[in-house]
């Protein structure tokens, strides 16, 4: 039996100067999952998103939270509803005159009547969690991307709200940061327990976060479901959105994308018998940060994109199917390998990538962030061995743990 | 055949738009003007309401005491040689100080606090307005009414006459630099006419004008910056010029409007 709706659409329409914006929607969003709504930019994600928390209020239709309707309810009602929820905002909205101390102990000044000692450990405690400890007192103008989006987080977090609404929360940032606040969002959900909607169309990055996908195409909800279930879907969504915008992300790695690593994953484990292995290989490219900051966000990208083709050339050919797993990690499954031979083929890559590929990365690196840059770069693999009957995340946990340098270089400022 | 009629009508649709967005607007700003003053009795406003009595009124105190220094002098100065003419600059006195309580004063002391205060508030609404500032508030269920517009009302209420009484004084004062000090009037016949001629009806209408502007000054400018998103003549940082340029003018047209209203039903 599917499971009570935290919150559903039942038929809204939404209307702006005789434009149709939404048109006849109707979703459903489960607790304590991380759902994701995807579209194209302008297709009304972020309008939905407003609907949810009564910034909007719908033309025709209705919106339920608990089986409730937040329409034609009295305003306390409403505002009790509400208070469950935190919004962040696309542009963070954090109050510019403000430090970020200031703006995330807001909303407890504003509305609660704790004593400023306990608002005080709240805020403290939401500033260490979101690792802000340094820039508490610091104006969000002064602050990084990164920083403001953990600073809107860490505001959106510190009423200990039940949902969690994220509007577009990767939007102008470059590939390794969008990978760090996706990751960061899911971290969180996971350590508070909230149930979080974002609207995103980083796809397929948010495939690997999300319980659940609600695909927004031509003013209504044309796909409700798990990420996986969204590979079978037969619709003009798939070919004008989904694929357009894989290619974009597989330009980058030259590997596959998260979905379609899922899916392939999945695939492989129900050929196998359940008592067959197969092996994971985890691969982290070391000193990525100090070339982003040495040579810029281009180079890091470069950076990361060699690293992407060796691993398939190597892999590839016999199998392997390999993503990005973090900003700076790589994972590989070898479906038909056992532990031996995934070892005999990892020490040739080991071998291969210290003599060739580890150059070619720096080179590529230095090639787009300027040749005077010196820094030093380090790859680390590990091994662990699976059995479909297994969790995968254990299996990623194992080959992390193995974790062991391959391979190391650091360049000569007059290379 | 239609074309001509509307040639003939739409001149008179234009009248009433114009009219029912007018009519609207009005209505609109008296709703915000009350639920604002409503929510100023709400408890933690004190603290905001303080702080905006120091920016509106604490920071206006200089830009106040030089205009109605000066304007007191000039006054003193124009009077003077008016006045003695007839041989009446014993009149000096009674002259400025009526002048300045009754009218100037009310008036010049809300025409600068607009373009001081007044444009600030405007812009800095606006601009919480068009960064989803204000949005933000909403999600974080903080009344932006509450906690923007209230404590900017209550405080210009509260500040407004007391600088129309800071201007008022600095200004008789001017009078007796340029009348007495420069031009040699009798000092005792200047304070002696001051001390005479004011009543105590002209201080308080004095000081009801000064809060008729207070309300229209701050009514304006916090909804010109709090419903800058609603223009339809521009968007973004644009709006945010254009509303602060309209609550200014309009701030400016409506105290002048308004003295005379009041004049009238006072005099």
């Amino acid at each position: 039996m599917e499971p009570f709706p935290l919150i559903e659409f039942k038929n809204v329409t939404k209307r702006f100067d005789g434009r149709t914006v939404l048109d006849n929607v109707n979703l459903r969003i489960y607790e304590g999952q991380i759902t994701t709504i995807i579209g194209l930019s302008g297709a009304g994600k972020s309008v939905l998103l407003k609907h949810i928390i009564g910034l909007i209020q719908p033309d025709e239709g209705t919106v339920c939270l608990r089986g409730k309707p937040l329409s034609g309810v009295r305003k306390k009602e409403i505002a009790d509803t509400v208070k469950q929820m935190s919004y962040m905002f696309q542009g963070n909205a954090l109050f510019d005159s403000m430090t970020v101390y200031e703006n995330i102990a807001l909303p407890l000044q504003e509305t609660t009547d704790l004593s400023r000692e306990e608002i005080d450990r709240r805020v403290r405690t939401r500033i260490e969690q979101t690792e802000l400890g340094d820039s508490a007192d610091k104006f969000p103008s002064e602050l990084s991307g990164g920083m403001q989006k953990r600073a809107a987080l860490a505001r959106a977090l510190v009423t200990d709200p039940r949902i969690v609404l994220f509007d577009e929360p990767t939007s102008g940032q470059d590939p390794v940061r969008k990978n760090a606040i996706l990751s960061m969002i899911a971290q969180y959900q996971r350590r508070f327990g909230f149930t979080a909607i974002l609207v995103s169309h980083e796809i397929p990055d948010v495939y690997f976060i999300s319980n659940r996908i609600l695909a927004l195409y031509d003013r209504t909800i044309v796909f409700q479901g798990a990420p996986e279930d969204l590979e079978k879907f037969d619709h003009p969504f798939m070919d004008e959105v989904i694929h357009s915008l894989e290619g974009l992300q597989e330009e980058l790695t030259g590997l596959h994308s998260r979905r379609q690593f899922k899916v392939l994953y999945q695939s492989q484990m129900k050929r196998k018998a359940l008592d067959q292995f197969y092996v994971l290989v985890v691969f982290t490219l070391e000193g990525l940060d100090a070339i982003a900051s040495g040579m810029g966000h281009e180079a890091a990208q470069e950076a990361i994109r060699c690293m992407g083709l060796a691993i398939e050339k190597h892999f590839g050919p016999i199998g392997g199917v390999s993503t990005r797993l973090g900003i700076n990690e790589f994972i590989t499954m070898l479906p038909y390998s056992d532990m031996a031979e995934a070892e005999a083929i990892l020490n040739n890559f080991a071998a291969d990538i210290q003599r060739e590929d580890i150059v070619n990365i720096l080179n590529g690196a230095r090639r787009r962030g300027g040749e005077g840059q010196c820094v030093e770069i380090g790859i680390k693999a590990g091994l662990a061995q699976g059995r479909p009957t297994v969790e995968v995340g254990p299996v990623m946990n194992a080959a992390v743990e193995q974790q062991k340098e391959i391979a190391r270089l650091r360049c000569i400022p007059d290379w | 055949m239609r074309r001509l009629l509307m040639l003939f009508t739409e001149p008179f649709a234009f009248l009433g738009r114009g009219t029912i967005q007018y009519v609207g607007s009005m209505g609109a700003s008296a709703i915000f003007l009350v639920l604002a003053l409503l929510k100023a009795f709400r408890k933690k406003q004190l603290p905001k309401i303080v702080q905006q009595l120091y920016y509106i009124g604490a920071r206006s105190t200089l830009i106040i005491l030089l205009v109605g220094l000066f304007t007191g002098m000039v006054l003193g100065l124009q009077s003077y040689h008016a006045l003695v003419q007839f041989g009446a600059q014993g009149a000096l006195g009674t002259l400025v100080a009526l002048s300045l309580v009754r009218e100037l004063g009310p008036v010049l002391t809300a025409i600068m606090i607009t373009a001081r205060a007044g444009s600030a508030t405007t812009a800095e609404i606006g601009s919480l307005r068009i960064s989803e500032q204000i949005d933000a508030l909403d999600t974080m269920r903080v009344d932006p009414l509450r906690y923007l517009i209230s404590p900017r009302i209550t405080a210009s209420i509260i500040s407004f006459p007391l600088l129309t009484a800071v201007f008022d004084i600095i200004g008789i004062l001017g009078g007796y630099i340029s009348g007495v000090l420069l031009l040699g009037a009798n000092a005792g016949t200047y304070l002696y006419r001051v001390q005479a001629s004011v009543e105590m009806k002209d201080i308080t209408d004095g000081f009801i004008k000064a809060i008729v502007f207070a309300v229209i000054v701050s009514t304006v400018c916090c909804f010109e910056g709090y419903f800058t998103h609603m223009r339809t003549d521009s968007h973004g940082a644009k709006a945010v010029g254009l509303s602060t340029t309209s609550a200014v003018v309009l701030s400016c047209v409506l105290i002048l409007i308004a003295d005379y209203v009041v004049t009238s039903i006072l005099i």
